[in-house]
């Protein structure tokens, strides 16, 4: 059964299009990832699906229940880890699961059998009485993420959940993720990380200026879009060699900076060429998310 | 302002939750917050009423003290629900985005806004409860029925919840509030016959001091509190009820349209 549908989806704020007509399927179990630079639309698109803005125009229905019309009453199984921090500074953070709980209307039996085992799930036991502000960015994470459980929801929205984390941190969320899914939870992330999507989603569309442009599975995506062989090239006389032979020997060539990237099917020749040359160095590895994503929605700088 | 901002509120029952939520913080520093609200209104009641008291004859059929502590019931109950509705609700919207935590739960804005304004009426229910229970330890009540002063109270801290959340929407920084400060509860502190009574101001005065809440607050709670009937009680509490229904309707439509976008 669909967990979420969303089809030809409007919003506009002012004489900007924000979400520009955008159709979307959740299935249960699944994990979806909304990808998109700075200001694609997809937090906006977040907001509509959980009935906190109303679109201009387009239908969503989550849980089985049309929204915005019947949101609260959808919000009841949906667990969302928003992409700003906002924990209750003026609580421990047991108060905090146990005010959260309260605001589904659950029995303060439930939300005390509850807590131990969220605590143990952020890995957070030992700090259950300690104050928000002593907790590290990627308890308060933590935390957010265990809080978004405290009503043992269906879906789960997470925007962009490990932004700012160390790696640490994003290894030990992305584990916690898979176990939901193990459980047979249904997850919608937002995330302009490649690899956490490509990692962690079983499907993903690409978002850019309020459209979607492309969607798949992240292997797909890869195989569908770009050449299968990525060749960096760093150093001064990069631009030289790439209009000398490396622009003849791949099927593509993208310069950022100083870099030149080279996109072939076979890279053999490329690299044999550059074993050669003591003036550059190189990276030959295979096309990843990344390289779609930049090929799709650009290399300029979104602010 | 789009239309569906001016919704008539739909309520649930979960903003009895958003009004825990506050109280469950309070009740972490509930003593020193009693303290701190008292400790203004006392000394102004104490310093006044006793200093001042004493060059003056009766004011309006009473001591001065016992006249100025009725006035100070209301004022302190006007004082605690304007912070309270304005620096701590505009921390918990807009520095610590609580409302917006709380709003992804199956809690609708309008419940926060509705728990928001009955935990400010109920903080300064306690304010002005502390200071009627001081008046009546310094011998300035005339009989238990002051307690019928109680429900009054709340009214007053509901019509001031409503104005100040009004403010607390429309703020961009806890800077805006001293404008409010100085416009209206500054005022309002000094003409609505808190010190003295309305009738002594110039009839122009007198007529602005009519619209204002604080005026019908104190015009009840002075009698009562003095073991008398007030005359034309209905009509004050009218006005005490338009400002409260008034002002939550309106800070509700403003905070949709400064939240839900």
């Amino acid at each position: 059964m669909e967990q979420l549908l969303v089809a030809r989806l409007h919003k506009s704020y002012g004489n900007h299009e924000v979400v520009a007509g955008i159709d979307l399927q959740l299935k249960a179990g699944e994990c979806f990832g909304l990808l998109g630079p700075n200001g694609a639309g997809k937090t906006t698109t977040l907001k509509l699906c959980l009935g906190l803005a109303d679109p201009d125009r387009g239908e969503i229905t989550m849980l089985g229940l049309p929204v915005p019309r019947r949101a609260r009453e959808a919000r009841r199984r949906v667990g969302i880890v928003p992409q700003v921090d906002n924990l209750d500074p003026d609580f421990t953070v047991r108060e905090n699961l146990l005010v959260y709980g309260r605001y589904f209307g659950l029995p303060e039996n439930d939300i005390a059998q509850r807590i131990p085992g969220l605590l143990e799930f952020a890995g957070l036991a030992a700090r259950a009485d300690a104050k928000i502000q002593a907790l590290s960015g990627g308890m308060k994470r933590r935390l957010t993420l265990a809080r978004a459980l405290i009503n043992d929801p269906d879906l789960i929205f997470l925007d962009e959940p490990t932004t700012g984390l160390d790696p640490q941190a994003r290894h030990l969320i992305w584990a916690r993720l898979r176990q939901l899914l193990n459980q047979g939870k249904t997850i919608f992330l937002t995330t302009h990380f490649m690899d956490e999507a490509e990692r962690l989603c079983h499907r993903l569309a690409i978002m850019d200026r309020g459209r979607i442009i492309a969607d798949g599975a992240p292997r797909e995506l890869i195989d569908r879009h770009i050449e299968p062989q990525v060749v960096e090239v760093y150093g001064d006389s990069a631009e030289t060699w790439a209009a000398a032979f490396g622009r003849g020997a791949a099927e593509r060539c993208e310069r950022t900076g100083a870099t030149i990237f080279c996109y072939a099917h076979d890279a053999d020749a490329l690299v044999h060429d550059l074993d050669r040359r003591t003036d550059l160095r190189y990276l030959h590895r295979p096309a990843n998310l990344e390289d779609v994503f930049l090929k799709l929605t650009g290399r300029e700088l979104r602010d | 302002m789009r239309t569906k901002d001016l919704a008539l509120p739909a309520f649930s029952l979960r903003f009895v939750h958003v009004w825990r939520r506050n109280r469950l913080v309070w009740s972490k520093l509930a003593i020193p917050s009693m303290l701190g609200n008292l400790a203004d209104p006392m000394l102004y009641m104490l310093g006044l009423g006793y200093g001042l008291g004493a060059m003056l004859p009766e004011v309006g059929g009473m001591s001065y003290i016992a006249f100025l502590a009725a006035g100070t019931v209301c004022s302190s109950t006007m004082m605690s629900a304007s912070f309270e509705a304005m620096y701590s609700a505009f921390s918990r919207m807009h520095v610590q985005k609580t409302w917006e935590a709380i709003i992804n739960a199956p809690v609708t804005l309008d419940d926060v806004v509705l728990g928001e304004a009955a935990w400010a009426a109920s903080k300064s229910f306690l304010s002005g409860m502390a200071v009627l229970f001081v008046a009546w330890t310094l011998g300035l009540v005339a009989s238990p029925l002051a307690l019928l002063v109680l429900p009054l109270i709340f009214l007053t801290g509901l019509a001031f919840a409503g104005l100040g959340l009004i403010m607390t929407a429309l703020s961009p920084s806890y800077d805006f509030f001293m404008y409010y400060f100085t416009l209206a509860i500054t005022p309002m502190m000094l003409i609505c016959g808190v010190f003295f009574p309305v009738d002594q101001l110039p009839g122009w005065l007198q007529g602005v001091a009519q619209v204002l809440p604080l005026t019908h607050a104190v015009s009840i709670a002075r009698p009562i509190m003095n073991g008398a009937a007030p005359a034309a009680v209905l009509p004050h509490l009218l006005v005490l009820a338009a400002y409260a229904l008034a002002g939550f309707y309106v800070a509700l439509v403003l905070t949709r349209r400064r939240l839900l976008e």
